[in-house]
């Protein structure tokens, strides 16, 4: 019998089974999705960025092995017998099965067992809630097109400016110049000095002709040319000197600003807006996985426009009639005053219940096709009516022909609709 | 119950020694850790277990999630199902369900038993009693465990396996690779011969002949299948040529690595990783209760023996106690908490029972164990632990006391009657056929359904004939047909299966699924 180790695994990874959740999660992948878009329907839209409580019914996810099936002769020995001696029978309870077969599955906690109920967390929950969904138009702003750079450090260069001269790296070179063209000169130098002082501490030879003087005259000429040699080695030299070097690097847009467009005339009733609301939700968290900053301007109107904050976008009521181009007017002004289409992605949803006076709806088309569509990327329009159309989605749907890729519009009559028409909206297109 | 924690007698029956206890507190260090295994081992070496070496691991609650739901194998290929157990096991522990974590030690060597942090000391101490002790030495001891498993070799097989999967899907896929396991999954349980000593596994031996396999094998259905298609004038099946295989096959794993037409090398590799790890598993799967039993019976033992040397404080006792009495209560069958009979409790009781009939034999133990009433105790369970499996373990030690102080009795169920009937109870007419009652299904042929390759169609269709041999007319279950898609992905062609009751086909299965128009 040996030691015993004993070891400290508690450090050790503790995901050993992530590879193996990640699998299950791969396989079922459509029983949870399908109950994440249940879920975000029925979810208020505070709480959409939790994670989820997902069921399976169980048959599906079994592993099938041989086993008996009901039925035939058995018997099965137990504990806890109480009155009953041999030959007894007992009733069977009418409808068969009952305590006999001692083989069935019971869940201990009597919760059936014919669901397999497990978390999802939030990441994988937006995860699903976002899969096969893809960014209209992000193309547009990749590398190649972005107007914005930023300046990074890549290495050292030995041409530049005096502001940018680094003066460690410049030394270090000439320090190392200095090494290599002195080094085997001082070496030498320190040879000859040995045999000199050699030669001066020997008695001198009497006869001139076997006289050190000459040699040692040779000897400090030699010396002092080489000295004179290192000398003449510079303390720093141009070549020595290095510079910093920076490099342009195009600059991707990481930052997005939505437009929230929202009638809020007295035909748009609480209902209404809560689907809006739902949408613009899905809007958001959808923008929030892909762009690092993501500003949201709330802008809502009836016969005239109002930047406002959520709050006040959301729930304080307004009456009157509507002008939908009060609205996409001040969006205007707003991009050119604060995002620059160079820096920022910009999306807008419109919703609206498809009221507009009759005469502005062509300008709206007007406002749109010229000064808004070629700033945006994606601009989606969604008429929250179970009625007809009126005046401005036929007007839209003119601009949906002549802007395929930048926009989109969509009916919904219930909320129900908003996931599958978000979905529908935002679709991945095959490149 | 009460019998379950009564004190044992210390081997020589000395008089207990004045100790000083080894702590007092209920934190553990690892400092303490180690001192309490030294005098475990110490107590351990004095009734004589033979273990392995040890490897003791503290982990963390999440740690031990992940060492449950891979089923055991500190090293375990990816697999979908073993995701599925950890969302399990993982709801089960945060809803406070999750049984003592000294189920987890692995059959290897050295013997790794994993301990979880948040138990308290008297905790740990009893888990390496049972786990490093107990287990242990049921694993170097037991026969199934020294015919079937190298303990030594598992961890390398393990990784070999682990590594041959993750290389398959990198070549083949992900879904590839996960159907094909899926399928072995399915036939998980007929990957073992039951009666032929089969070689012990071996990561080095596997990869080495793997490559070899790989030739041979191909080379060796080619020729199987190129023998046959030539079709005789007389196909009458009576004068047919015997079946192939000539007798029934039981490891249905291996007749499929061994013949399936159309597996392609990978795939018959998979096959058999899945095989070999069914024969890991084999031993286990018999054992349950010696197993438990054996190491509940030494930690009861191990630790009482440590409070006589004074080694251990009364408050230690009484918290161990309350574990332990935990683990082997027997709920009676109409408790709601009842599930069956409990493999801890059953083992348990039979192993202390030797004990006392060894030492405090009745007129009723020399008459029923004439052989051992009055005989050494640890060598007679020793002898037990060594020599036997659940089931014939059960038939030759079940006592009648164990059997009156569980009130057993056996309950007829027949599906042609209108009621149960009592069969035998813990009385003297009924202890013998009790015994043999509660032993039977512990004999894995009868537990699962015994169904065996029967024939294979190698003049025709190629297809697979599976013959299901009932017992007391138990039919199959309701799953049949789906693991039958499973043997028939692997197969390649039709997939027959057939219950046979007396020379009658009592049930027929078909893959693909045999549509009317043709019957």
């Amino acid at each position: 019998m040996g030691m015993t180790h004993i070891v400290d695994r508690r450090l050790n990874g503790k995901n050993k089974s992530a590879v193996n959740r990640e699998r299950f999660l791969r396989r079922y992948r459509h029983h949870i999705k399908k109950a994440v878009s249940e879920a975000v329907q029925k979810r208020s839209i505070t709480d959409i960025e939790r994670g989820e409580k997902v069921s399976i019914p169980a048959r599906d996810i079994q592993e099938p092995i041989f086993h008996h099936g009901p039925g035939g002769r058995r018997e099965v020995v137990h504990p806890g017998n109480q009155e009953w001696v041999a030959g007894d029978t007992i009733p069977k309870p009418p409808g068969g099965g009952g305590k006999g077969q001692g083989q069935g599955q019971a869940s201990p906690d009597g919760e059936g067992m014919d669901e397999f109920a497990f978390q999802i967390t939030q990441e994988e929950f937006l995860e699903f809630l976002f899969d096969d969904l893809e960014l209209p138009n992000l193309a547009r702003k990749k590398l190649k097109d972005t107007e914005a750079f930023s300046y990074v450090r890549a290495g050292f260069t030995s041409q530049g400016v005096p502001a940018k001269l680094d003066v460690v790296r410049s030394l270090r070179g000439a320090h190392a110049r200095r090494l290599g063209l002195g080094g085997a000169r001082k070496k030498k130098i320190k040879d000859l000095e040995k045999q000199l002082e050699a030669l001066k501490g020997a008695p001198d030879d009497l006869d001139p002709a076997f006289s050190h003087e000459d040699q040692i005259k040779v000897l400090e000429e030699e010396i002092a040319r080489l000295k004179a040699n290192v000398k003449r080695i510079p303390f720093i030299d141009e070549i020595d000197l290095r510079y910093r070097q920076h490099q342009k690097q195009p600059k991707p847009a990481t930052s997005a600003v939505m437009f929230c467009l929202m009638d809020v005339s007295g035909s748009m009733t609480q209902m209404h807006k809560d689907i809006a609301k739902r949408f613009f939700i899905l809007l958001y968290l959808f923008l929030k996985k892909n762009y690092k900053k993501i500003d949201v301007v709330f802008i809502r109107h009836h016969t005239s426009a109002k930047e406002v904050d959520e709050e006040e976008f959301f729930y304080s009521r307004e009456t009157g009639g509507t002008i939908v181009s009060s609205a996409l007017k001040l969006m205007h002004r707003i991009i050119e005053a604060r995002y620059s289409p160079a820096e920022w992605n910009i999306y807008a949803a419109q919703a609206s219940d498809g009221d507009n006076w009759n005469d502005d709806s062509p300008v709206c088309s007007k406002l749109l096709a010229n000064s808004i569509l070629p700033l945006v990327q994606y601009y989606s329009y969604i008429e929250i009516t179970p009625q007809d159309h009126q005046m401005l989605w036929y007007e839209y749907e003119k601009i949906l022909e002549q802007f395929p890729q930048s926009f989109a519009m969509q009916q919904i009559a219930d909320p129900g609709d908003i996931y599958p028409v978000f979905r529908q909206l935002f679709e991945r297109k095959a490149a | 119950m009460s019998s379950l924690i009564d004190r044992p007698n210390a081997p020589e029956s000395e008089q207990p020694k004045a100790g000083t206890p080894i702590s007092t507190g209920s934190e553990w260090t690892f400092e303490l850790i180690q001192k309490y295994d030294e005098e475990i081992a110490k107590c351990a070496a004095e009734f004589g277990l033979d273990t392995y070496p040890n490897q003791v691991e503290v982990i963390t609650a999440e740690q031990m999630m992940d060492a449950y739901s891979s089923v055991g194998m500190p090293v375990g290929y990816h697999h979908w199902s073993f995701g599925k157990q950890f969302l399990q096991t993982s709801k089960g522990y945060q809803r406070g369900q999750m049984g003592l974590a000294y189920e987890i030690v692995i059959n290897s060597n050295p013997c790794i038993a994993y301990l979880m942090e948040e138990n308290t000391l008297p905790m740990q101490a009893l888990v390496i009693a049972h786990a490093s002790y107990g287990h242990n030495s049921f694993f170097k001891g037991n026969y199934l465990f020294r015919t079937w498993t190298d303990a030594s070799a598992i961890i390398d097989y393990l990784v070999f396996a682990r590594n041959y999967v993750a290389e398959c899907e990198e070549r083949h896929g992900v879904d590839a690779v996960e159907e094909i396991l899926d399928s072995c999954h399915a036939l998980m349980n007929y990957g073992v011969d039951r009666y032929k000593r089969p070689a012990p596994i071996s990561a080095a031996e596997e990869a080495l002949r793997q490559k070899e396999r790989e030739e041979y094998q191909q080379r060796r259905i080619n020729d199987l299948w190129r023998t046959i298609p030539k079709l005789e004038e007389d196909d009458d099946p009576v004068k047919r040529k015997p079946r192939y295989p000539e007798e029934p096959q039981e490891n249905l794993l291996y007749f499929i690595e061994k013949n399936a037409p159309l597996l392609e090398t990978w795939q018959r590799e998979l096959v058999r990783i899945v095989r070999k790890l069914a024969q890991y598993f084999y031993p286990q799967r018999q054992t349950q209760v010696m197993n438990e039993g054996w190491a509940t019976f030494w930690h009861y033992t191990l630790l009482h023996r440590m409070y006589e040397k004074g080694l251990v404080t009364d408050g230690f006792m009484l918290e161990f106690l309350q574990s332990h009495t935990a683990v082997v209560y027997q709920p009676p069958f109409n408790s709601p908490w009842y599930s069956g009979i409990n493999p801890y409790t059953l083992g348990f009781s039979i192993f202390t029972d030797l004990r006392r009939i060894c030492e405090n034999p009745t007129a009723e133990d020399r008459e029923w164990f004439p052989d051992i009433a009055g005989k050494d105790w640890l060598e007679t369970v020793h002898f037990a632990m060594r020599n036997f499996k659940d089931e014939s373990f059960i038939q030759q030690f079940l006592s009648p006391k164990v059997m009156r102080d569980l009130k057993l009795f056996a309950i007829e169920n027949d599906d042609q009657e209108d009621h149960y009937t009592v069969t035998a109870i813990h009385d003297d007419p009924g202890y013998r056929t009790l015994r043999e009652k509660l032993a039977r299904p512990y004999n894995l042929s009868y537990r699962e359904p015994n169904i065996q390759v029967w024939n294979v169609n190698v003049r025709g269709d190629r297809s697979l004939t599976l013959r299901h041999i009932p017992v007391d007319r138990v039919p199959l279950g309701k799953e049949t047909d789906e693991v039958l898609k499973h043997a028939h992905r692997l197969w390649g062609f039709d997939v027959h299966l057939e219950s046979v009751d007396e020379g009658k086909v009592v049930e027929e299965h078909h893959c693909p699924p045999r549509g009317a128009e043709e019957e």
